[in-house]
């Protein structure tokens, strides 16, 4: 029970983790300054959001391990778990992100696509979770990081009416990310055996992204693919090649120098 | 704005300190103008117990605020302080005082619209008229909805040029 809870958790925060550190290779190379320093402040929400949430798996987490001795001790260097050993010190199959946002960078419109899919996704679940409040934390948590998804929802799809219904070379770019992306979106509304203690109503998130999606498409003259292969494993601890590159990276220093701090 | 109930004098004593000290990212605020600290209460051993919120998830500044709220309380003379991050009720721009809302226009930042004008949800929402801090005028427009800070959204005004930083409403 309390591992699922722990587990769901972590889902949440791994996505936001990774999707932070993906917007945040953009930094100091967006288009143009403005929107630089969009893509960087989303990114800066997103670890927040990240933190909040690994702090509060660390806590839950610490509890079971006071009840039962026989459970893992954290990692060398460290007494408990903390926000930080949950960032840095697990393995990629240990990570239960999406797949979509550990996919490398490639243009701004690809960019601006998965953060309109992510954020959207994101927005209707928070919704759920604020709304049921069986567990006040996450509820908290949810309702806080809602007004910053509304934000990034609503940048987000602006971008993807600009660019899709902009010029030739803008519209073709945003079709190509779509088609590349598109493949990973199945795996946000596949339940994960830890969800069933979140009770996750996936009956309604999922034509909720799908309406708001399609008519941002619609109103960007894009076309929402039909009866496309999906990609999952994410969710479960099964990645492309991409993630553990990006942990390589990203879990460096403590990997290095457990416990360090500056 | 926080209401302060039947607050002792050790309790008031601490609140004046507080609001000595600057916000990092924006100087001209106190972090209680800003509406970050929440709670003030002393414990049965006589140590205060602060509640702070951050106004942004990331917002990188709430560390440093919590060392701020340390060393000046140390120099007051509270060596063992708890703090106490509260995540809910969120933080929003309402909770700014008034007084707050003046010297961020001083500054040369716009204060927050109050809130039912702009927190629209729709594509290419108009946000409402932002007034410009320099010359008064509404005829202004938004350059991007994100600024140098996560709080900010970034204007020009059209009367007097300026460009300007506006204190979104959240
Ligand atoms: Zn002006």
């Amino acid at each position: 029970m309390s591992k699922h809870l722990t587990d769901f958790i972590l889902h949440l925060a791994d996505s936001t983790l990774i999707l932070g550190q993906r917007n945040g290779e953009w930094c100091g190379h967006g288009p143009v300054l403005e929107q630089d320093i969009a893509i960087t402040n989303i990114t800066l929400d997103l670890i927040g959001q990240a933190r909040s949430l690994y702090q509060y798996a660390a806590k839950l987490i610490n509890e079971v391990s006071k009840l039962s001795e026989s459970e893992v001790p954290p990692a060398e260097g460290f007494k408990a778990a903390s926000e930080d050993t949950l960032a840095y010190l697990r393995t990629e199959r240990e990570f239960k992100n999406f797949l979509l946002v550990e996919q490398p960078n490639s243009d701004w419109g690809q960019t601006i696509l998965r953060q309109f899919l992510f954020s959207t996704w994101q927005y209707y679940l928070y919704q759920q979770l604020k709304e049921k409040g069986s567990d006040t934390t996450l509820a908290a948590i949810a309702e806080k990081s809602l007004k910053e998804i509304s934000y990034h929802v609503r940048w987000s799809g602006e971008w993807v009416i600009r660019l899709g219904d902009g010029t030739a070379e803008s519209k073709k770019r945003m079709a190509h990310a779509i088609q590349e992306l598109w493949p990973y979106t199945g795996e946000l509304f596949l339940p994960a055996p830890y969800e069933k203690v979140a009770e996750v109503d996936f009956d309604k998130l999922k034509p909720a992204w799908f309406k708001k999606v399609s008519d941002v498409f619609n109103e960007a003259t894009l076309l929402v693919p039909q009866h496309v292969y999906m990609h999952t494993g994410g969710k479960t601890g099964t990645h492309t090649e991409h993630l553990g590159y990006m942990l390589a990276e990203l879990q460096y220093m403590q990997r290095s120098f457990p416990g360090c701090e500056w | 704005m926080i209401k302060r109930e039947t607050e002792t004098g050790a309790e008031a004593k601490i609140w004046s300190a507080l609001e000595t000290i600057p916000d990092p990212e924006i100087p001209v605020l106190s972090i209680v103008d800003l509406g970050i600290v929440r709670k003030v209460s002393i414990t049965e051993n006589g140590e205060p117990a602060i509640t702070i919120t951050a106004t942004y998830t990331g917002c990188p500044a709430m560390d440093m605020i919590a060392i701020e709220i340390r060393m000046k309380l140390a120099a007051t003379g509270y060596k063992q302080v708890t703090l106490i991050n509260a995540i809910s009720p969120a933080w929003t721009t309402d909770w700014m005082s008034e007084e707050g809302k003046q010297k961020l226009k001083e500054y040369g930042i716009a204060p927050p619209n109050s809130k039912q004008q702009v927190c629209d949800q729709n594509l290419f929402a108009e946000a409402d008229a932002v007034q410009c801090p320099q010359c008064n005028s509404y005829n202004t427009y938004r350059i991007s909805e994100f600024g140098s800070t996560a709080c900010k959204a970034l204007y020009q005004c059209n009367n007097c040029k300026e460009p300007f930083d506006y204190f979104k409403c959240h």
